[in-house]
């Protein structure tokens, strides 16, 4: 992240609504996400099938404590600290309790997008813990790329139920995450 | 399911993005302090001679070391809620010291060493002991749930700056039912009342507030 006025300013259109704005970030985020995650797993010496998995955990995090973001401050610490978080609670899960420390690898917010490495929880794996309903929202939006409209439509409900539900989904998504203890 | 998908999601939920922090938190505190008023209507009463009160110094600088203290647990836990904790909010504490020290100098100063004392002891110190943290309890258990939203950087200090927020709004319903405004006796008895809601706070929190 080597201009981070312009991640605070993504941010803020983002609270304003404005979803590409929002896209961009968390994309950019991701991209972050993977070294330090890389990094963190390889200071483990823990293999980097799990990166994957730590990168969407931390940015479900981000994205459901968003509103802990303050303005006034810049958003690289804040998300420095939500990964920094998420990295040591996952080492801790499975049984590494040394000291992380991701403010070494600060500098690779400036590396170019790598791909993504590690594979995440299987997809059905995940979200068969669901009830069906946020289940098939999910996979509507998310694996079909469906607007949260057209899922309604599918589903006979109105959009603002679709939403409420997939924010109950994403919720529930956390808690598979966390309470993950493999 | 692939990063990108699951970014998909995120960006079609628009739940909640736009309730600062800020508001749940006052929200939380105005609830739990309104059943607590019902408490002290009920079980309590303010003090009979609450007009006279106001003209007296002791009483005004007993409002004013407990109002200075719910801004500064207010900003607190607002620090405490957050993964970056910023240190901005111990200005808040400022204006609480400066009344406990002028308003403790004055005392001093005016009172006979003999009677320091009595006015330390009080009569209403086990009912302060208990009141503050029978006040505290219904805006700390709304507090606690509230933070739940929140990504504290230390969910232990997050619970105790719960704990001292909801002890400070105690406190401030509590000072109108008391008489004893001796500030030997406020600063004692308040500030032990509040210690174990801010442990039970930190003892919750441990828990309740991981994230």
């Amino acid at each position: 992240m080597s201009d981070p006025e312009d991640l605070s300013a993504l941010m803020r259109a983002a609270r304003k609504g404005d979803d590409e704005a929002y896209r961009r970030l968390l994309l950019r985020v991701a991209s972050w996400l993977r070294a330090v995650a890389s990094r963190g797993l390889a200071a483990a010496g823990r293999p980097n099938a799990d990166c994957e998995d730590i990168v969407q955990e931390t940015l479900l995090a981000m994205h459901l404590k968003r509103d802990t973001w303050d303005e006034t401050q810049p958003l690289q610490p804040w998300l420095r600290a939500i990964a920094h978080h998420k990295l040591v609670d996952h080492l801790r899960r499975r049984g590494f309790t040394d000291h992380v420390n991701i403010d070494d690898h600060s500098e690779t917010l400036a590396a170019p997008a790598s791909a993504e490495a590690g594979s995440a929880l299987d997809t059905r794996q995940m979200l068969a813990g669901l009830p069906e309903r946020q289940r098939r929202i999910v996979e509507g939006i998310s694996i079909e790329g469906q607007t949260a409209r057209d899922v309604g439509v599918r589903l006979g409900m109105s959009e603002g139920a679709v939403r409420v539900t997939l924010h109950r989904a994403l919720r529930a998504l956390a808690e598979v995450y966390r309470k993950d203890r493999t | 399911m692939r990063t990108e998908q699951l970014v998909a999601s995120l960006v079609a939920d628009r739940v909640g993005s736009a309730r600062p922090l800020g508001r749940s938190v006052g929200q939380a505190l105005l609830a739990g302090a309104a059943v607590s008023l019902v408490i002290f209507a009920v079980e309590f009463k303010p003090r009979v001679d609450l007009a006279a009160a106001f003209a007296t110094w002791r009483f005004d600088a007993k409002l004013g070391l407990v109002l200075s203290a719910l801004v500064a647990a207010s900003a607190a836990c607002l620090a405490m809620a957050r993964p970056v904790i910023t240190v901005q909010w111990r200005w808040a504490v400022l204006p609480v010291l400066l009344i406990a020290v002028a308003a403790l100098g004055t005392e001093l100063a005016v009172l006979p060493a003999g009677t320091w004392e009595a006015r330390l002891v009080g009569s209403n110190a086990l009912v302060c002991l208990t009141a503050i943290p029978l006040f505290a309890l219904v805006p700390l258990t709304a507090l606690l749930l509230a933070l739940r939203r929140a990504a504290p950087a230390s969910p232990a200090l997050a619970g105790a700056a719960c704990g001292a927020l909801a002890a400070a709004a105690a406190a401030v319903i509590y000072a109108f039912h008391c008489f004893d405004d001796s500030p030997l006796f406020v600063l004692t008895w308040y500030t032990l009342a509040a210690i174990p809601v801010m442990l039970v706070g930190a003892a919750i929190g441990r828990r309740l507030l991981r994230w």
